[in-house]
């Protein structure tokens, strides 16, 4: 029988997900990706999250939820690091212990949490294998499997730098957009920036303006590296925040945006002071608008429009448009 | 070179010590109150923590009074204390004010770095006047550390209401002017002295609970709403998880010393079967310490952090799981600058009396 592996759409999703599900089927598994986020998502992971929590992580939880039933694994790795020096974010820290902590029934498909900590530089092939070994006692099978999955990471990746949606390099379809007279700059979590559910279709409704969408993905490693070196400050220690101050700066710098979005979770700890940064420095160099768009369960479709479409004619207005 | 730094409870006792020691000025920050929480809401970004926003109110209100200067606890990471000191630089910057910030960073990797900016605080101050400022700053805090922790053993058996505070409060600051070693330690005997002259009721039945949660939230009575005296005062003797002087040794002494951190391992160990990583500030230390307030036969828990607090939200995700586990009642609350001191504390007391009831129930069941 096929080993069932469950990927929830939700967190680094949008950052790994093809390394992920190549990995995993090179190692013989099927994959199967929790369902694209809705209404059902979020309100199941209202019922297993505390309040208190972020809306990617009820979200997330959710989609675990979606996948209980259907898989025998849930692929939730305790991602602590990615980089040196550098973390995500201390609830990813905690994230299989609060997995754990739901999925107490017997029949619950088993989570595999192998820890990934790269902060000190090394920590990579040891977090692989482990995470193969759940499939097969061979390691060169698995790294094998790893360097394949790896490069499909890579072709995805370029994908996204030559300036296509996620959603997009994912399923290789090339969409042609019509000329755009702006761009915008959405700048955020990638699990928050291409959710279409919880930021209520943000991008599109930008195209729908004939604005045209930029993203961080689609800034350039070493761009962003020196955007951060040039800082006056101390290094940032969140992978995610560190692309997003570097990512701002670099669109600012070069003038290739008309205006940013910063879109972050309501009580998100790393984006209010990453955004706070962010926002100050754009609003002192007095060129281009800056909005907030701070999303929640609560957030209203209506408001959220609203706002966007203001946004749209400042930024229209001071482009003499 | 006038130096101001950030309120943590009666951490200001050691830092002055210290300062002074070493013959720099310093300018303590009004003690935090609503003032400094207004100043700091209107102009920090909302969603910060608290703490960062109390810092800003405590910062404007010192560069008021004169200070010139910042000092300032840095970090690595993961959580956001490590990055205050940016942003709190640019908020302050923002409103017109103009000062030097001296962060200290922990020395993982940059001992250089370190040494450049303890030098730099140190003005014309030598080797030797560093060590001695040092060693008078940690006397002091443990010797905060010790007044304190009688105050939470006798204040809920206190026989006249508010008698514990006022001798606490009188120590204190006897603590705080000490100039020499000696005046500390006899600042030290007198508050033994006034403690022990204290009528108590030996035979009341106290109730036992841990303080867990974020530091910064449990040191600053101002933020609790007094969580402290208003238990101590509904006749429950109260057992924090940090107090300074372990949270010094845990960060500034480096973990070359490892009989040093051995607690913190423990505590590690302990928590391990409901969180086996660490999430940054103390949320690991939350879940370790709960388990082992049950394991110790406390009453009960409560967990204090302020809104939106990462590590905590880990934690209080898991406690419910630990309470039913291990039979032990724990409430988290959430602080911020819109709590309510009557709902707070309405909260404390209801927690209270279910401690109460279960106790009672407890040796119903036993003596049955
Ligand atoms: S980085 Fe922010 S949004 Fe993401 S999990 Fe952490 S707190 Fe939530
Ligand atoms: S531990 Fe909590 S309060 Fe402290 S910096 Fe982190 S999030 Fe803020």
């Amino acid at each position: 029988m096929i080993v069932k592996v469950g990927i929830p759409r939700g967190l680094l999703y949008y950052d790994y997900i093809p390394l992920w599900k190549t990995f995993f089927e090179r190692l013989g598994a099927e994959v199967i990706v929790s369902d694209a986020t809705c209404k059902q998502t979020l309100d199941h992971g209202l019922r297993v999250t505390v309040d208190d929590a972020c809306l990617p992580i009820k979200v997330y939880f959710g989609h675990v939820m979606n996948l209980c039933g259907r898989v025998d694994y849930i692929f939730a790795p305790r991602i602590v690091s990615v980089e040196r020096r550098s973390y995500i974010c201390p609830k990813f820290m905690g994230l299989p212990d609060m997995l754990r902590n739901i999925l107490t029934d017997d029949e619950a498909p088993k989570i595999i949490d192998t820890c990934i900590d790269l902060s000190k530089g090394r920590g990579l092939v040891d977090g692989v294998l482990e995470t193969g070994r759940h499939f097969t006692r061979d390691p060169i099978k698995i790294w094998w499997s790893y360097l394949k999955a790896r490069s499909e990471l890579i072709r995805y990746r370029k994908a996204v730098l030559a300036g296509q949606l996620p959603e997009q390099a994912l399923t290789k379809k090339v969409m042609n957009h019509e000329p755009a007279e702006l761009s915008v700059a959405v700048l955020g979590h990638s699990y928050n920036v291409y959710d279409s559910y919880t930021t209520m279709n943000l991008i599109k409704k930008l195209r729908q303006n004939n604005v045209a969408v930029l993203t961080a993905e689609m800034v350039p490693e070493p761009y962003i590296e020196r955007e951060l070196a040039s800082l006056d400050k101390k290094e940032l220690f969140w992978t995610l925040g560190k692309r997003i101050l570097g990512a701002a700066n670099y669109f600012h710098k070069a003038q290739r945006v008309d205006g940013i979005i910063h879109v972050a979770s309501f009580g998100c700890g790393p984006d209010s002071l990453v955004g706070e940064i962010v926002t100050r420095q754009v609003r002192r160099a007095q060129d281009i608008p800056i909005m907030e768009l701070n999303i929640d369960e609560h957030s209203g479709e209506a408001g959220i429009l609203t706002r966007i479409e203001a946004f749209v004619d400042m930024v229209k207005w001071r482009k003499g448009l | 070179m006038k130096i101001t730094f950030p309120h943590m409870g009666n951490l200001y006792i050691a830092i002055t010590g210290f300062l002074e020691e070493l013959g720099v000025e310093s300018v303590i920050p009004p003690k935090p109150s609503k003032a400094a929480i207004n100043i700091g809401t209107t102009l920090s970004p909302e969603s910060a923590c608290l703490p960062l926003k109390v810092n800003i109110g405590d910062y404007i209100q010192a560069l008021e009074n004169g200070a010139d200067t910042i000092l300032m606890a840095g970090g690595v990471g993961p959580c956001r204390f490590g990055y205050y000191c940016e942003v709190q630089k640019e908020i302050l910057k923002d409103a017109g004010y103009n000062f030097e910030m001296i962060v200290i960073e922990p020395p993982c990797g940059r001992p250089l770095t370190l040494l450049s900016k303890i030098r730099k605080l140190m003005g014309g101050a030598s080797w030797t006047e560093l060590y001695r400022a040092g060693r008078m700053a940690w006397q002091k805090l443990l010797a905060v550390d010790e007044i304190e922790k009688m105050a939470h053993f006798i204040r809920p058996r206190e026989v006249e209401r508010g008698s514990t505070s006022v001798i606490e409060s009188k120590a204190l600051k006897l603590i705080h002017s000490a100039k020499t070693l000696t005046e500390l330690k006899e600042a030290s005997y007198q508050g033994r002295k006034a403690f022990s002259a204290l009528q108590v009721q030996e035979d009341r039945d106290v109730l036992k609970v841990g303080i867990v949660g974020e530091i910064y939230t449990i040191l600053e009575p101002f933020v609790n709403l007094n969580t402290e005296q208003v238990l101590g005062h509904l006749g429950v003797q109260i057992e924090r998880m940090i107090y300074m002087s372990d949270w010094v040794r845990a960060n500034i002494i480096p973990d070359a010393l490892p009989f040093l951190s051995s607690e913190h391992k423990r505590t590690a160990k302990l928590a391990k079967p409901y969180l086996n990583h660490f999430v940054g500030g103390d949320g690991l230390e939350s879940i370790g310490k709960s388990v082992e307030y049950s394991y110790r036969g406390f009453d009960g828990v409560i967990h204090l952090f302020p809104l939106t607090c990462m590590p905590e939200i880990v934690a209080k995700s898991l406690l419910p799981t630990i309470s039913s586990d291990l039979d032990i009642p724990i409430t988290s609350l959430v602080l911020d600058e819109h709590t309510g001191e009557a709902g707070f504390i309405t909260r404390l007391e209801a927690f209270v009396d279910l401690l109460r009831w279960r106790k009672a129930k407890g040796k119903t069941v036993a003596n049955s």
